[in-house]
């Protein structure tokens, strides 16, 4: 979590001088639902983003360096700098994509569970996508998938609460998202996503089901953006209520988790500050390798396009 | 050798991948009952789950594809009539076509979808598109319209070993096509055109069921004692320039029959690409017979206004010899 919050703040900094460029959105205030439902799953099993999608590979494994050389546009970044912000993947480490059409991976994540369940490997997939995904057609279609077919597949919505500046609750006639759940049979789970012990649990109960062939879940967490849908949108905008972002902030997913360590875990202030200033350190290893990295060659452009084996 | 039709040599290949490698399924609506007989048998063969029939989601069977791709498996989609890829459009072309590229070459998608096109039987203008060069425009796709029951075979079991994306447009026009297919087996090379027809007067590229309309206009003109030499590009993406400029270099002479609408068609382009690399070669104006820009009609009096004909391929191939 620590490491997330941590290599965000450094990317919105670096996004606001111009240092990375194109579309960066961030997820601080989000931390607790994403390494929660991350920690609930094995190394082998999968895990697709969406375009606010910094924290996944991080929570599934992936090594900053590919990650923050990806951003910067480098040839050693995980995509050889095609992908940026909204497409980071690492697939040796399960993360199969983050995908920048809203919902457009609901049905991706159902396939991977499908391809999962016909070689029988076990193996569970794990799908973020926010509220707003949740009206597209394409989510429909993969929850119904997933749902006949008793797909191993976890479907996290992380709610916080505005798809850029529209409330959830102006867009659903449904006051959670996790309702929608009986319109396809399957289980659905509210948790808080400020506590990430909390997801922990409710994820695992989910992969647990996935894996024992009971089929999907529809897990909502319920969690804050403290930044706008965009890093450098320009100016702050007034849909937020007042007191709404003080009340979230007190429940700070950090916040919380640091104060259970400490009091009913036996953590000590400095082993904390020992974790923070470890994960201080990785993120800026981890700029100075994107920093020190070369761009891709301009023939890379027209690689990857298809194949190259024929 | 046997004799097979059109829909027999689909179901054909799409059998003999199945039995070669098990990581091959069938996806789509109403696939067990085999409504057009190209998955006759394969329930029996390979059981439900390797035969797989879907709600009506063509967005969500399409992700099902790509996501299983994207971890090993090779599914065959069926997605029925051509314009029903329109729901799928995010999923084919955000996804399907982009994800190796995104990705930065970690992940394939190895999936064909196969859409039959229905044009020329009244069936009015949301079922009768041909809306294969749309897909050229994408980068990521590769694209093939089979004309004769040898090269569909031929060209499905390259489709599905192939590690991208292979949308299979399948021209109904065609399905009682037959040919002699040999016992051995055989696979037909993507951007491989082939020659229909030798001849020396005119060169025409005819798409789907053109290229027979092509060879019925050569028939016709033989009385005349013209000879057009007809080739089937086969494949639009990749489409081979190649022979067709090399064609043109005999002849002197283009057409180019394509049922797609005029513009962005198939036809402007492989006009477009002759009119840069083979200028020096054309001794009248390339001329293309297409589809106006107007929609399908349903009257039975107003729809054989659209497409090629032989006559319209006839009347071409004289304006470029006057």
């Amino acid at each position: 979590m620590c490491l997330i919050r941590r290599f965000e703040d450094a990317v919105g900094a670096m996004h606001l001088r111009g240092e990375i460029v194109g579309a960066v959105h961030t997820s601080q205030g989000q931390e607790g639902e994403i390494v929660g439902a991350c920690m609930a799953l094995r190394d082998d099993d999968y895990m697709i983003g969406n375009h606010r999608s910094h924290g996944h590979p991080i929570g599934k494994g992936a090594a900053l360096r590919g990650l923050m050389a990806e951003l910067l546009g480098k040839k050693t970044g995980v995509c050889g700098g095609k992908g940026g912000s909204m497409h980071l993947a690492d697939f040796s480490v399960g993360s199969l994509g983050e995908t920048s059409i809203v919902g457009s991976g609901v049905p991706v994540a159902a396939g991977a569970a499908f391809g999962a369940k016909m070689q029988g490997l076990g193996r569970v997939t794990l799908c973020f996508f926010g509220d707003g995904a949740t009206s597209q057609g394409a989510w429909h279609e993969g929850m119904n998938f997933a749902a006949i077919w008793d797909l191993p597949v976890v479907f996290l919505c992380e709610n916080n609460l505005y798809g850029v500046t529209t409330p959830i609750n102006t867009v659903s006639r449904v006051a959670n998202i996790a309702d929608r759940a009986v319109a396809y049979g399957m289980p659905g789970v509210i948790v808080d996503g400020q506590d990430v012990i909390a997801v922990y649990e409710v994820v695992g109960e989910a992969v647990r089901r996935a894996r024992a062939g009971e089929g999907p879940t529809l897990v909502e967490a319920k969690t804050y953006r403290y930044m706008e849908h965009g890093s450098n949108m320009g100016r702050a905008f007034d849909y937020r209520p007042e007191g709404e972002m003080e009340h979230w902030l007190a429940r700070d997913p950090l916040k919380l988790l640091r104060q259970k360590l400490l009091d009913e875990m036996g953590f000590t202030d400095e082993a904390l500050a020992a974790i923070e200033l470890a994960a201080q350190e990785e993120v800026a290893d981890a700029i100075e390798f994107g920093r020190a990295s070369a761009y891709p060659e301009a023939a890379s452009a027209y690689t990857d396009v298809v194949s190259a084996v024929h | 050798m046997a004799r097979r039709s059109y829909l027999e040599a689909i179901r054909d290949a799409i059998f003999e991948e199945m039995a070669r490698d098990p990581n091959v399924y069938v996806i789509g609506g109403d696939q067990r009952h085999s409504v057009y007989g190209t998955t006759t048998g394969l329930v029996e063969a390979y059981g439900e789950e390797r035969v797989l029939n879907t709600p009506i989601a063509e967005a969500g069977t399409l992700g099902i594809a790509i996501g299983s791709s994207m971890v090993g498996m090779r599914p065959i989609v069926d997605l029925g009539i051509a314009s029903f890829i329109y729901p799928a459009m995010d999923q084919l072309c955000s996804m399907a076509a982009k994800t190796r590229y995104l990705y930065g070459g970690q992940a394939s998608v190895p999936i064909v979808i196969r859409a039959s096109m229905f044009y020329g039987n009244n069936t009015g203008a949301q079922h009768s598109d041909r809306p294969y060069s749309m897909f050229m425009t994408m980068p990521g796709l590769k694209i093939m319209i089979p004309s004769t029951a040898y090269d569909v075979k031929g060209l499905l079991k390259t489709a599905i070993r192939d590690e991208d994306p292979v949308m299979s447009f399948e021209d109904a026009n065609v399905w009682s096509n037959k040919s002699d297919i040999p016992d051995e087996e055989y696979l037909i090379p993507f951007g491989v055109a082939d020659i229909k027809r030798r001849g020396m007067h005119c060169t025409v590229v005819g798409i789907g069921k053109s290229v027979h309309l092509a060879l019925e206009a050569a028939s016709e003109l033989e009385k005349d004692g013209i000879s057009l030499e007809v080739i089937d590009p086969r494949t639009l993406a990749p489409l081979d320039t190649t022979t067709i400029l090399e064609s043109l270099a005999k002849t002197g002479r283009l057409v180019i029959a394509d049922p797609g609408h005029d513009v962005c068609s198939a036809a402007a382009h492989i006009a477009a690409v002759v009119s840069d690399q083979g200028f020096w070669d054309l001794r009248a104006p390339i001329v293309r017979v297409t589809a106006p820009q107007t929609h399908v009609p349903f009257s039975p009096a107003l729809e054989p206004l659209m497409y090629p004909t032989r006559s319209k391929i006839v009347t071409a191939v004289r304006r470029t010899l006057n």
